[in-house]
Order: structure tokens, then sequence, then C-alpha cells
């Protein structure tokens, strides 16, 4: 029983990572019509170097993500330090505030978006995806860094603020050190989504300014060529890198240590 | 107290400023066109109506295109549940320490990979001359091609494909949780491993494959992108005429009176299975 459950078990790990492998293998494929046999090649990967518009997308897709990161990292922990060490009227709403982002689906989240950005003035463009990737991401931060403040003392801070130290100079020497990996992996959490995040991208960018996941898809819609796979390649060993980082932070998946 | 409110009040705005910017005020914008004649640009005068929303009674298509919405969220569903339950209960009980974690991650890595890259990637699986295509021709150089992309077949292994890790989550958590004393007992009592699995490690993975099935139906019935990458012209959904309304028929009153009647499906989702979830598991 327990070998019939692991043999499954690593069945379906095969069945997620088939199609991303034979991705990754073409990439690597000389022929533009992914013909098989595959004959190893590097020459989509060299013919990035001269693509301007999937540069330009990466470009913006890394900056529009660094930023989100920062801003909704910075936003996220002060609600979340409020949330979890305040005591005041309409605190479980607020919390109840955070869900509609993470659970409403993004095609709807998107639309409004560009209908209300169109209307007020907002428009589209990177300053729009900022907006846009930031608010997504702030939910999250809120939830991650609020989780790793419920596993520390608040008793600590008031001891400090006690003893004269200021509300500011106690966060800063007593709170934040002990927190620290749960602000980096939100920090990575938000960075994530920003750069993975593509519905929401597609209805705010322009034709000029567009994230690499919107550039992708609309590759893939007009006809495309291996360069996609050779850039999605880089990408998804970024994304790979990220997650398994956060996973390091964050002791995902170490919940029951069986020893 | 002033003074501390103050505090809190600056720590709060900031992150709830920029939601409501961002999120709450445009769904409310989006409700208010909803009920515009046409988008309020220019000089036009604003002409309320309520119109949009009789649009299933007025194009009768749209009815055929939410039941192959809905047939595309039953079936990916029901499949990552099929498939999902079982690999958790492996994962939680066939498995532990170092090599449980490694799993744990394999699992989940694939699902923090851009979505739009893994429907693409099957885009070269399953098409005509693909992968599975030339995987079957070695084995059997006889059988006639095998072309699934552009069905409604490609539409579901890709959302299966992609929503899968979420069901494996959930039903793990709840897998997980089981306390090993209750199997013990059964076995001691004489169960035998079928009885253990339908009478206490089913059941109790149950909230999880809930929970699993309410994340996967609700997003699934408002994708687009991979009904149009793995469907072709079969992928009409909501989730595409909703786009087309606002990317090619610039009909936005239309595509937001749309959208709301799925927020509305996707509330009632959310309402009636957070009910049926506390009343059955509440008591616990």
């Amino acid at each position: 029983m327990i070998a019939l459950g692991r043999t499954y078990l690593l069945a379906t790990i095969a069945f997620l990572y088939l199609p991303i492998a034979v991705m990754v293998a073409m990439a690597f494929n000389d022929s533009a019509l992914y013909t098989l046999p595959i004959e190893p090649s590097l020459r989509w990967f060299a013919s990035l170097a001269v693509n301007a518009p999937l540069q330009s997308a990466t470009r913006n897709s890394l900056l529009i993500a660094s930023a989100t990161s920062v801003i909704a990292t910075a936003v996220g922990a002060m609600a979340a330090l409020a949330l979890e060490r305040k005591r005041f009227r309409g605190r479980s709403l607020l919390r109840l505030l955070l869900l509609p982002p993470i659970a409403i689906p993004w095609l709807i989240i998107g639309t409004a978006m560009l209908v209300f950005f169109f209307w007020t003035g907002i428009g589209r463009g990177i300053h729009a995806l900022l907006i846009g990737h930031v608010a997504l991401a702030i939910p999250y931060v809120v939830l991650i860094i609020g989780a790793g403040l419920q596993t520390l003392r608040a008793d600590l801070e008031e001891a400090a603020m006690s003893l004269g130290s200021t509300p500011i100079h106690a966060f800063f020497s007593i709170t934040l050190p002990p927190l620290l990996p749960s602000v980096l992996a939100a920090a990575l959490f938000a960075f994530a989504v920003s750069l993975d995040q593509f519905v929401i991208s597609y209805f705010l960018s322009t034709p000029g300014v567009s994230t690499l996941p919107v550039e992708i898809y609309s590759s893939i819609r007009k006809g495309f060529t291996p360069e996609i796979n050779a850039i999605s390649t880089i990408f998804l060993g970024v994304s790979s890198a990220l997650v398994l980082v956060f996973a390091q932070l964050s002791h995902l998946g170490g919940k029951r240590d069986s020893r | 107290m002033a003074r501390r409110d103050w505090t809190t009040a600056a720590l709060l705005a900031p992150a709830y400023g920029w939601l409501a910017l961002a999120v709450f005020l445009p769904l409310g914008a989006m409700l208010f066109f909803s009920f515009l004649k046409a988008a309020p640009f220019g000089t036009r005068p604003l002409q309320f109506t309520f119109d949009n929303y009789l649009a299933f009674v007025r194009r009768p298509y749209l009815i055929d295109v939410a039941w192959t919405s809905i047939q595309i969220g039953l079936w990916t569903t029901g499949l990552c549940a099929l498939v999902g339950l079982p690999a958790a209960i492996a994962l939680a009980r066939a498995t532990r320490g170092r090599s449980q974690q490694v799993l744990f991650l394999l699992i989940v890595l694939p699902f923090w990979t851009n979505g739009l890259v893994r429907v693409f990637s099957w885009t070269m699986v399953l098409r005509e001359g693909g992968v599975l295509d030339y995987a079957l021709h070695l084995v059997a150089p006889s059988a006639p091609a095998v072309a699934l992309l552009y069905s409604f077949p490609a539409i579901i292994i890709g959302l299966v494909h992609a929503y899968l890790p979420y069901m494996i989550l959930t039903c793990y958590l709840s897998a997980a949780a089981i306390d090993d004393a209750y199997i013990e007992a059964a076995r001691s009592l004489g169960a035998r491993t079928p009885m253990i699995f339908a009478k206490i490690v089913l059941p109790l993975s149950l909230p999880g494959l809930i929970s699993g099935a309410i994340l996967i139906f609700v997003p699934v019935i408002g994708s687009f992108m991979e009904p149009r990458i793995l469907g072709g012209r079969v992928g009409v959904t909501m989730g595409t005429m909703i786009e087309d309304q606002f990317v090619q028929a610039f009909n936005w009153p239309l595509g937001a009176a749309l959208s709301f009647t799925m927020l509305a499906v996707v509330l009632i989702i959310f309402g009636v299975s957070s009910r049926a979830l506390s009343a059955r598991f509440g008591a616990q």
C-alpha cells in the first residue's frame, strides 16, 4: 500500500513536470518548427540578445517586480503591525477586506482596474501596472508578516518602551530583528506575485509598454519561435530559485517533523 | 489614547488607501458602468439601464457560453479531486521526514512558475507532430495522428495541470492533520486498509477536498487565457466573452455586467460552501 502510494505520488509529480520539461528541452532544439528529435543548439538564447521588445518587456517586469516588492512590503508591514499589535474597533472588518483581492478572479479585478483607471485619467502603462501589482501583493504581505508577528512576544516591546525607549526605536531594535525572515519572505513573495502576474498586466499594459508575460502571450497568439522557450526557460529558473529561497525562509512544508 | 488612535490610523492608511484606489473603487466604478447604456466618455450624457443584466435573455448564445464555462469548471474540479486527493493522502501518509518535505516542495514549485508558460508548454505536447504524437508513433507507427490541441480536452488538461497543486495542497493539510491514533485504533480493532481509508482517512480529508474544489472552480470559470491558447475556436467561455467586451468590442457596460454576474456566482459559491463547511466541521 505504501509502495503503491509512493509510485502514484511520483507519477503525479511526473505529470506536473512533463510539459515544463518539454518546454525547456525545446528551447535547446535547433528547429524553429519544434520538430523532433531534438538537435541541440543555443541559437534561440543567442537571438534573445537582439530581440528588443522581449528585452524591454523583461526590463519592465524586473523593474515593476522590484518596486512592488519594496512598496508592498513597507506598506503591508505597517498594516500588519497595526492589525496584530493594536486593539481598535473594526479590526476584524479590516482583516476581511484583505480577502477580496485574493479571492476575486483576476479577470474581474483587472477589467475593473482598466475601467476605473481609464475613467479617472490614471490611464495605462508602467505606473498603472505598479498600482495594480502592489495592490495584489499587499494582502499576502500582511498575512505573511502578521503570521510572523503572532509568534513573537508583544511584551518585550512594551518592556522596552516602559524603560524609556520610543515606539520607533523599540520596533527597530526589539521587534524587527527576529521578524526579519518573515519580512524577507514577504518581500520575495511580493516579487514573485508581480513577476508571474499576467491577467492584470494584460489589461493595464499598452502596446509600447508591457511586461514579459504579456509579451509572451501576444507572441503565442501571433505565431512564435523557440525564442519564447528560451526566455521562458530563464524566467522559470528565476521563479523557481525565488520559491526555493522563500521555502527556506518560511520553513514551508516542514510542518510535520516526524523525528 | 487619542495619540495611539492616530498611530494606528497612520499605520493602516497606506495599505488600505492603496487597496481602495486599486481594488475597491474600481469594483465600484465597474458596478456603476454596468448600469449604463454606453461608457460615459467625452460629452455623452449618462443614460441608465438594466439591459446589460438582461443579456442572458436577449442573447441566448450567452447561455451556451456560460454552460461551456460551467462544464469546464466541473470537469477541471472533478479531475483535480480525483487525481489530487489520492496524491495528497499518499504524501501525508506514505512519506515522512526529509523526503516528504522534498516531495511537498516539488508539488508546490510548478504552481509558482508562470501560468502562461505552463499553458504554452502544453501546446508543444498536444499539437499534431508534438511530443505526445511523436511518442505514440515511436511505439505504434501505424497509429492515426494525435492532434489534441484546439479541443475541449486540451483546455481541461491544461487547467487540471494548472490547478492540481491547489487540490493537493488543501487535501494534504487535512490528511496530515489526521491523528495517527485513530488509524492505530481502527487497525487494532481489525479494520483493513481499504476500510480505514473509506471510514477514517477519506471523511477526515473532506474539508480539504471542499476548500480545494472552491479554490479551483472559482478561478477556472473566469479563466480566459487557457481556453484561448489551448481551445482555439472551441474555447469560447465567459472569461473570453468578458475579455472581448473590454479588448475587442469595447462594450464596457456589457462586459461590466457580465463580470458582476460572474462575481455574484463566485460570492454565492463562497457563501454556500463556507456555511456548509462550518455547519459540518465547525463543531470539531
